[in-house]
C-alpha cells in the first residue's frame, strides 16, 4: 500500500471519532519507481491531508518533505519529486496500520492492509 | 489504447478458481469490463490521471483496465483475501501498480475528497438482498466525479430511484445496455450459459460535479 492510499484510509470502528490517521508500523518498506506526473501532483495536494503523510513518510524513513508547505512549493522541481516519492513510490508491503483512538492494529501482508472489522467493532 | 487492444488484454486475466457464492463472485468478462472503461475515459475523460477505486474488485479486471488506460493511481477493495491475491497477480502480470485493500464496502472509512471515480461490478443482490444498493450508496459518498456500475436491467427504476433520492446523486443515467454472458459458475445454475440484460451506468455525485479547478 502507498501513501496516497494511506492518506485517505480511516479506522471506522464504531464509537470512534477520529480514526484519521492510521498510525504505521513499517516492518518492511519497498520503493517502486514510477513516472512523475505534474499535473497529477498539482491536483492531488491541496486534497492531501499534509500532515499525515509527512508523518506517514516519516515511519516509513523518508524524512525528506517539509512540516509545513506553501502551495507555491509546487514551482519547485525538487520539492515535486519529493512529494511524488512519498505519495506514490513508498510501498508499506509488511507491518500494520493502527487505529489512533484505541489501538487496533490492522495487518498489512504482501502490501495488502486488513481492514475487515469484527462483529462487535461494526 | 484502441478498445480491442484492451478487451484483449483483459482476456489473459486468471479468473476465480473456487467463485464464492455468497459474495456473488462473477467474473466481470472482457467484453464488458473493456467497454465500460473506454467509455469512461473516452466520453468523460474520468479515467487517465485520475484516482479510481474499484470496489469489490474480485480478481481485478476494471481496476486493472483503469490502470491500462492510464489512471495515475488504482485501488482495488474487496472483502475475499483470495480475490486480491489474485488481482494482486493479475496487476503484477501487466506490470500496473495498483493498491489493494482488504475491506468490506459498508464499513469503508474513507476521507471522501481524495477518489475521483469509482467503478464497479457490485453483488446483484440475488444472494443478499440489497447488496448492489450497499455498494451505490458508499460509492456516491466516496467518489469526487463520477461512479460507473452495472446493475441488472430489471431493476432501472429502482435503482435510479435510489441514486436521487437516497444517495444524492445529482444525475443517474444508463449509458448502455449490455448481455453479460454468464457461464455457469455455480452448481445451482441449470443452464450452462445464461444472457442477463445488464444496464452500464453513470452516477455523478451531488455538489461536487462540475471540471477541476
Amino acid at each position: 500500500m502507498r501513501l496516497l492510499s494511506h492518506n485517505m484510509l480511516s479506522s471506522n470502528i464504531k464509537g470512534v471519532t477520529n480514526g484519521f490517521p492510521l498510525r504505521i508500523e513499517a516492518e518492511k518498506v519497498v520503493v517502486k519507481q514510477v513516472d512523475l506526473n505534474v499535473r497529477f501532483l498539482k491536483n492531488m495536494f491541496p486534497k492531501i491531508e499534509w500532515k499525515a503523510l509527512v508523518e506517514a513518510s516519516r515511519t516509513m524513513g523518508y524524512a525528506e518533505l517539509p512540516e509545513e508547505v506553501e502551495p507555491s512549493k509546487l514551482d519547485s522541481r525538487d520539492f515535486l519529486q519529493k512529494f511524488h516519492h512519498a505519495l506514490l513510490e513508498l510501498v508499506l508491503e509488511e507491518g500494520a496500520l493502527v487505529c489512533p483512538e484505541t489501538g487496533r492494529r490492522f495487518p498489512v501482508s504482501k502490501g495488502i492492509p486488513n481492514m475487515l472489522l469484527h462483529e462487535d467493532e461494526v | 489504447m484502441k478498445l480491442k487492444q484492451l478487451e484483449s488484454l483483459l482476456g489473459g486475466l486468471q479468473q476465480f478458481s473456487n467463485p464464492k457464492v455468497e459474495l456473488e463472485q462473477y467474473p466481470t468478462g472482457p467484453h464488458i469490463a473493456s467497454r465500460m472503461l473506454y467509455t469512461a475515459e473516452n466520453s468523460f475523460g474520468d479515467v487517465c490521471d485520475k484516482v479510481v477505486a474499484d470496489f469489490g474488485c474480485g480478481c481485478g479486471t476494471l481496476g486493472v483496465a483503469a490502470g491500462l488506460l492510464g489512471a495515475e493511481h488504482v485501488i482495488g477493495i474487496d472483502v475475499d483475501p483470495e480475490s486480491l491475491e489474485l488481482a494482486s497477480l493479475n496487476a503484477e502480470e501487466l506490470e500496473l501498480d495498483i493498491d489493494y485493500v482488504q475491506c468490506n464496502i459498508k464499513n469503508l472509512g474513507w476521507r471522501a475528497e481524495v477518489v475521483d471515480t469509482i467503478v464497479m461490478n457490485p453483488p446483484f443482490g440475488t444472494r443478499k438482498k440489497g447488496a448492489d444498493m450497499d455498494f451505490l450508496s458508499v460509492a456516491l459518498k466516496v467518489a469526487s466525479q463520477a461512479v460507473y456500475s452495472l446493475h441488472k436491467t430489471s431493476t432501472r427504476d429502482h435503482v435510479k430511484r435510489a441514486a436521487l433520492q437516497q444517495f444524492n446523486a445529482s444525475s443517474a443515467e444508463v449509458i448502455c445496455e449490455l448481455r453479460y454472458d454468464l457461464p455457469q459458475t455455480y452448481k445451482f445454475h441449470k443452464k450452462r450459459e445464461v444472457d442477463i440484460a445488464v444496464d452500464l451506468w453513470r452516477f455523478v455525485p451531488k455538489s461536487k460535479q462540475g471540471p477541476e479547478v
